[in-house]
């Protein structure tokens, strides 16, 4: 501790120490845990008590906690156990029988301080970091501190709760490594006494009949098993299994959700060789025997371990598709499946029945060429148990189950399929259908066949949550293959969604967002032409109903039709058959109108969709019919005017990032003249008041300095090593236009900028700059001058915070001169730490402490 | 209890209850859906109609939707939901001997007068050199081309009623406030709800001491300007009449009104013009406040609305006075200085115009591209029949259908072909079946009784189970011409005992809570209210003659034995019993209680729940001593 800091301890203990004196708040009281914490870590803490007596001193008022605040009195508890976790230190403390006062019957326990949440959490907490070593453990054993723990476990408080199971855990983790020298015993029986008391503990939960106290042993069981892999807790195990086992044969299991948490952190143990344990067979009951929104997330891990029987796998998969089996059963006769009673999806349907069957069928709906829908999960995949009517039943009882388990299905799938470890092979083409169904169910285009699809039908109508499940599922669906019947379905149904007027805002953005997928992902034809022609042909039929989307009232549809709109043109803007069917529609006219809406994030959508539509040419300045004789402002000057006077941030990013975009690829407009385009821009930039408009100022500039001064060697922009240095002559030429463009005292005044993303960019600009001139300066040698003098102190005064003046015109060689002079890498460093490293000191918090105390403060109160 | 019903419509409802002594007729709906059959009536001669081949000029227009179910003339009272369930009543209350009152709210008859007025405008201003009738005899009709000969009923359509018939009608009705009790004749209560549909519409309440009927007609739980709908109150009702829910169950009027919007800009743009028929009031007030919120953004604030309607300022003008009836939101603006409705800002702004006919200020107004609100939605008669001959040529005017009373291919059918484009989006803010069955829950009626059409998915979506009303116990549902017994029967009705009888009543508490007190008394029964009086005083005996006259006049009062009460506990029986000497005593259980046999008296008795008989051989005073035993185990009063 530096010797400052030692002053102000005395102090600040005596604060702390005294009830009158409020303690400013939580977080200073955490920073001074923080810190006790790294001064214990890097040292001896029996000699930082010994140093500072007064610790020890404001430790003792625990004695009488009445007197303190709850807050003060969990900090105490955290720093005692903080300070005993050192070994030497304990037993320091445990001489001044400050120990058993503090975390014993006699200390906070069972007074009144003991109904504030926070106390009892500092209980815990400061026992937490006390439990390190062996003395620990036997002082925990005499002082009963166990049972409370065993008690706290079902405090009210969620937070001290889980911080009881924990330091359980933690506990019985310590007490096992004692005796770690040799192999664990194969019997519990056998093992230290309070590792048997709190296994003994757990035992008695588990056979408990309220589920409360069996949740609580098996999170605890959870935190053990997901955090410690030492060989002994697989004894644990094998000794606890048949208990877990037994919870299974209960109807309905209990705490479902905890007890499938427990299994799958089993499962993910190394130290458990699983099949050793049984384990396999109990997932494999566990499946069964939970209900269908239960055994989802089982199933789901199983199916994301890495080594687990086939089996299990194919039940788990089973399960996981058992709600989409059941609806694609109920809707064996759709309409738009044409052919659907035929034998294909005869296997669908077959599929939900014993294993024989589905393999019998699964080989005919593999091959997609004999034109049947392959609607069967592929073999192995349905193992014997998956029971559909059980499903049935689990969609059916209300609404709010069916909805629930039906999106949690199309969640788990969709995180499923991009691990290398899903099921293989992946049955696109059933789910494809699946997906397609639910949403045909949900816009009331699906034929039901069964009482239990007109049951779906009835759940699924208007469904919002479901449809928007469904989209995103759809939407990766796009990056496997389906027959192409099926892709005609998707697109299908995607157009539905698209055109119909009942579809709310979030549906529509994300059926925008799985069309673009599935668009993407159309392959491309052989020959040469950018989509396909079933992609393009959709995309004809998509564009009469864009403007309606352009036009709509809600905000989030514009934005989402234009967002749209702009990945479309991106993507196939040079495609021919899309160029031509886009400028035969209004949308790009539309577009224009909305760079002036209402709303300033579809201006912002509209900006980018513009510029993009520009890029590509497909921007016509129309004849304005209203008024024959106005001056139709180019798409720049209309850019430029949003930009220096949009009220909102949003359109103007977008402006910026628009026109950084167009300099990269030397846009028409700007190629013509862009010293004069750069100029303008900077201008408006500099004194926006957003800063990432500035920064992407910067970023404009730097797009500028490159095509000016040739690329960076490297492929990093902001690399340090040195590029070959260009002639000198032709640096001094080269860096006339920046000059002329005002680049320099954009950047400068940059360099100074109250927001740091923008002072480091431009940091790294100037850095660049001055890798690209080292040669010139080199040459030129001396830094000194009128200008360069000059020059250095408007930027002192800049950093100073007095912008008003401009730099004026520049001089090449001064801007070089200054570069040198200039310590841009220290700069960089400091703006790379975080913005309060100065504030974060140990000696400012003791000091705000104890100014907000008002000690340190009478003395300046003498100033005013 | 019975519901007569007169109407298969199940938006535009007509029954008929019969409740206690009273005859209560709920709505009277006109269905307008048979003006579909006749030709346009052009404002203007149309070559083109009138040259159509096969079609001819027909008279008549508005059609009463009656059997001869019951004598209208009996009816007491008519209860009107909202402005549209109210058009036929001129045909009732002038044509049938009606004699009672017609109970609404005053927006109600306002806006409902409004629409009967611009109806007989629409109607009367084209006047038909001839008419004809023979037609409508059924074996003249066969002969006619399809649809007209298939027609159902058409000799009950009329001919449309005259100004002065509404006139009269109107006087008829008294007007009434929401949550208001109207006595009918001391049996029942009737009270007027809000039901967030319409300005001033109701759902009604009909209920006596113990029994409540709810009738809910075209209720709405959307938040748009009417004031929101009182579900609190139809709770605990023994019958709930449910009518008038969405005619478009699939469309959500959000997703209609975005639709309508987005049709009306890309139209306007392209240089085209927007024909919306239209009521002159309900949905076009919340069309036009979208439109007020929508044309700034959508760059449509030099484009005119017109609104033409014979009643168009009145509409415009009446939706704002009607503060008290609008929904929260709209009736704090009233303390501001701003109107209710945006649509004022919109008339002061210039950018809506209302004009009464095409004749007149509209023609030198007139501007295009405009947008047109005007009726009649059948575009049978009225303003836009005009306008659909007009702009029906060009592709670049649209017309949107917003009304979901008339289909929209059989309203365009005499107009084509059409190269206008047709948008449909009906804006339907009566309740749905999700929003029906969220309501039921809530209120939990004994009974629901429906049209059949509610029972049943709709015939086009026969899968859509969800389209359907679904209660427990299943609604009953009616059809037209149909006489429901509603399922209930009535058991108490209530008498009010005078204070001074009360005060001689001397309770007796038979067990904890319950009092029994016997009570001798006239029942008087007049105005359906029923009062016990104290009995008259027996005359004094002064003489023979008074005496036999009093005894002919006064009910006969004598002295009644006292009633028992209690339960005899057979073991404390059997040891009274055998206290007093008796032996030999066996008892046996029954199914009804017990037996208590005494084997040397030869004497039985049965002990059940309700009686208790000694039976014992001519031993009379046997019998007495074991009675008083009894009665020792009983309480009298």
């Amino acid at each position: 501790m530096d010797p400052e800091c030692s002053q102000l301890l005395p102090a600040l203990c005596a604060v702390l120490a005294d009830p009158r004196q409020p303690v400013a708040d939580d977080t200073c009281l955490e920073k001074l845990l923080d810190w006790f914490k790294t001064i214990a870590d890097a040292g001896s803490s029996l000699l930082l008590l010994q140093e500072n007596p007064c610790l020890v001193t404001l430790l003792c008022p625990v004695l009488k906690p009445q007197d303190l605040s709850p807050r003060v009195l969990a900090f105490l508890l955290r720093l005692a156990g903080i300070l005993a976790a050192q070994e030497d230190c304990f037993q320091h403390l445990q001489q001044g029988d400050l120990l058993p006062r503090l975390f014993g019957e006699a200390g906070p326990l069972g007074g009144a301080a003991w109904t504030a949440p926070t106390v009892r959490s500092g209980w815990i907490q400061g026992l937490c970091s006390l439990t390190q070593h062996p003395s620990a453990l036997c002082f925990l054993a005499h002082s009963g501190a166990v049972d409370t723990i065993f008690s706290l476990q079902g405090d009210s408080s969620l937070f001290v709760a889980s911080a009881a199971g924990q330091l359980l855990v933690h506990i019985l983790g310590l007490s096992m490594q004692a005796p770690a020298e040799g192999h664990p015993s194969l019997q519990p029986a056998h093992w230290p006494a309070c590792a048997q008391k709190i296994v003994g503990h757990i035992e008695e939960s588990l056979r408990a009949t309220a589920t409360p106290q069996v949740t609580q042993a098996l999170n605890v069981l959870t935190t053990m098993f997901s955090h410690c892999h030492d060989p002994w807790t697989q004894v644990l195990w094998v000794h606890l299994s048949p208990l877990v086992a037994c919870l299974l044969e209960k109807d309905p299991v209990p705490a479902a959700h905890s007890l499938v948490d427990l299994l799958l952190s089993v499962a993910r143990s190394p130290v458990l060789s699983s099949s050793s344990c049984g384990l396999w067979d109990t997932l494999a009951q566990t499946l069964s025997r939970l209900r269908a929104s239960q055994a989802g997330p089982l199933a789901l891990g199983i199916l994301k371990l890495q080594e687990c029987p086939k089996a299990l796998r194919a039940q788990a998969f089973a399960v996981l598709l058992q709600p989409l089996t059941c609806v694609l059963e109920a809707t064996t006769q759709a309409p738009g499946l044409p052919g659907s009673s035929g034998p294909g999806l005869q296997c669908g349907v077959a599929a939900i029945g014993p294993v024989a069957s589905s393999e019998a069928c699964a080989g005919r709906g593999g091959d997609p060429t004999d034109g049947e829908l392959p609607l069967a999960w592929p073999p192995g995949s349905v193992g014997g148990t998956a029971d559909a009517p059980l499903t049935a039943g689990m969609l059916l009882p209300s609404k709010a189950a069916c909805v629930g388990l039906l999106c949690q299905t199309l969640a788990h799938l969709e995180l499923l399929q991009p691990l290398p470890q899903r099921p293989s092979p992946w049955p696109w083409a059933p789910l494809l259908s699946a997906a397609v169904t639910i949403l045909r169910l949900c816009n009331g285009s699906a034929t039901p066949t069964s009482d239990t699809g007109t049951h779906l039908c009835a759940f699924l109508a208007g469904c919002v949550r479901v449809q928007r499940a469904a989209l995103d599922f759809l939407g990766t669906l796009s990056q496997g293959t389906g027959p192409q019947e099926l892709v005609t379905q998707v697109f299908a149904i995607l157009l539905e969604y698209l055109t119909s007027p009942d579809s709310s805002p979030t549906v529509l953005k994300k059926a925008f967002q799985a069309t673009l997928q599935w668009l993407q992902s159309s392959p491309k034809p052989s020959g040469g032409g950018d989509l396909e022609p079933h992609a393009q042909l959709f995309l004809r039929e998509l564009l009469p109903v864009l403007p309606k989307r352009l036009c709509s009232p809600c905000w989030d549809v514009r934005d989402s039709g234009l967002e749209f709109l702009t990945q479309t043109v991106r993507r196939w803007g040079g495609q021919a058959g899309f160029r031509h069917a886009l400028l035969a529609s209004e949308v790009p006219e539309l577009t224009e109108q909305l760079l002036r809406d209402p709303e300033s994030y579809v201006r912002a959508s509209a900006v980018a969709a513009m510029g993009q539509l520009s890029s590509r040419g497909l921007h016509i300045i129309p004849a304005s019919p209203g008024h024959p004789g106005a001056q139709q402002k180019s798409l720049l000057e209309e850019l430029l005017h949003i930009l220096s006077t949009d009220s909102e941030g949003f359109p103007r990013r977008a402006v910026m990032q628009v026109f950084t975009q167009w300099l990269r690829d030397s846009h028409a407009d700007v190629a013509a003249d862009t010293e004069h385009f750069v100029a303008r821009v900077l201008r408006v930039a500099s004194q926006d008041l957003d800063w990432e408009v500035r920064a992407q100022g910067l970023e404009l500039a730097l797009v500028f300095l490159e095509q000016t001064l040739g690329q960076p060697s490297s492929s990093c922009p902001y690399a340090m090593t040195p590029p070959a240095a260009a002639p000198p002559s032709l640096v001094a030429q080269a860096l006339q236009p920046f000059c002329r463009v005002q680049l320099f005292d954009f950047a400068f005044r940059a360099l100074f900028d109250c927001d740091r993303p923008v002072a480091q960019k431009s940091c790294d600009l100037l850095l660049f700059l001055r890798a690209k001139t080292a040669s010139y300066s080199d040459q030129q040698g001396s830094s000194s001058g009128p200008d360069v003098a000059s020059l250095e102190a408007a930027l002192q005064r800049w950093q100073a915070g007095d912008q008003g003046q401009p730099l004026g015109d520049l001089e090449p060689e001064a801007v070089v001169a200054v570069l040198r002079s200039l310590d841009l890498e220290g700069l960089r460093g400091a703006l790379a730490e975080s913005s309060d490293h100065a504030e974060q000191s140990p000696l400012s918090l003791l000091q705000d402490m104890l100014a907000t105390a008002g000690i340190l403060g009478e003395n300046e109160a003498d100033c005013y | 209890m019975k519901l007569y019903c007169l109407s298969g419509h199940p938006t535009l409802p007509c029954n008929v209850l019969k409740f206690k002594s009273t005859t209560i007729m709920l709505d009277c709906g006109l269905d307008m859906t048979s003006t579909l059959n006749f030709l346009p009536l052009p404002l203007v001669q149309s070559p083109r109609l009138s040259n159509l081949p096969g079609w001819s000029l027909k008279d008549g227009n508005a059609f009463l939707d009656k059997t001869e179910l019951i004598d209208l003339s009996t009816v007491d009272v008519i209860l009107i939901s909202n402005y549209h369930c109210m058009m036929a009543l001129p045909y009732i209350t002038e044509h049938t001997g009606f004699t009672g009152t017609v109970y609404a709210t005053e927006p109600t008859v306002q806006i409902g007068r409004l629409l009967m007025e611009e109806l007989v405008n629409f109607i009367e201003r084209v006047p038909k050199a001839q008419s004809a009738s023979l037609w409508k005899n059924k074996d003249i009709q066969r002969l006619l081309p399809s649809p007209l000969k298939d027609a159902v009923e058409v000799s009950t359509w009329r001919r449309c009623y005259t100004m002065q018939e509404v006139n009269s009608a109107l006087s008829k009705i008294q007007l009434v406030g929401y949550s208001q009790k109207i006595e009918l004749f001391g049996a029942v209560q009737v009270t007027p709800l809000s039901s967030g549909y319409a300005l001033g519409s109701s759902n009604w309440i009909i209920q006596s001491h113990y029994e409540k009927v709810s009738y809910v007609s075209g209720s709405s739980l959307l938040t748009t300007h009417p004031q929101p709908m009182d579900q609190a109150s139809l709770k605990n009702s023994d019958v709930l009449v449910l009518t008038g829910l969405t005619q478009i169950p699939t469309a959500n009027p959000d997703g209609m009104v975005g639709e309508f919007c987005s049709n009306l800009a890309l139209t306007v743009r392209n240089g085209g013009n927007v024909l919306v028929p239209c009521y002159p009031s309900g949905v076009i007030y919340d069309l036009l406040e979208c439109l007020y919120q929508y044309i700034d953004s959508a760059g449509l604030s030099n484009i005119p609305f017109y609104f033409i309607s014979p009643v168009a300022n009145s509409s415009l003008e009446f939706s704002q006075i009607f503060a008290e009836w609008l929904c929260h939101n709209k009736q704090t603006k009233v303390y501001l200085p701003e109107p209710p409705f945006p649509h004022a800002e919109l008339i002061q702004t210039n950018k809506l115009k209302h004009y009464p006919s095409l004749h007149g200020d509209f023609s030198s107004d007139f501007r295009q591209p405009c947008v047109v609100f005007t009726g009649h939605p059948s575009l049978r008669f009225g303003d836009v029949v005009h306008f659909m001959e007009l702009w029906g040529k060009s592709s670049l005017n649209t017309v949107i259908f917003t009304e979901p009373d008339f289909s929209y291919l059989e309203a365009l059918a005499p107009y084509q072909p059409l190269a206008m484009k047709c948008i449909y989006c009906p804006i339907d803010t009566r309740l749905n079946f999700i929003q029906v069955s969220k309501l039921l829950k809530e209120v939990q009626p004994l009974h629901v009784v429906c049209p059949e059409q509610y029972t049943q998915p709709p015939p086009a979506q026969s899968h859509r189970m969800d389209l359907m009303i679904d209660c427990q116990p299943p609604a009953m549902s009616y059809r037209r011409a149909e006489v429901l017994a509603l399922p209930f029967k009535r058991r108490y009705e209530k008498i009010e005992i005078m204070p001074e009888l009360a005060d001689s009543l001397v309770p007796m508490e038979i067990k904890p809570g319950i009092s029994l007190a016997t009570v001798s008394a006239v029942l008087h029964t007049k105005d359906n209210k029923h009062v016990l009086q104290p009995p008259p005083r027996p005359a004094q005996p002064a003489g023979g003659k008074k005496r036999k006259r009093g005894s002919d006049d006064i009910p006969d009062c004598k002295v009644l034995k006292p009633l028992l009460s209690g339960s005899i506990p057979v073991e404390q029986f059997v040891q009274a019993l055998e206290k007093h000497g008796f032996s030999d005593i066996k008892v046996e259980d029954t199914a009804k209680g017990h037996i208590v046999l005494l084997q040397e008296a030869e004497t039985l008795i049965q002990i059940e729940e309700d009686s208790t008989h000694i039976i014992c051989d001519n031993d009379e005073m046997l019998r007495v001593r074991l009675r008083d035993l009894v009665l020792k185990f009983l309480q009298k009063f």
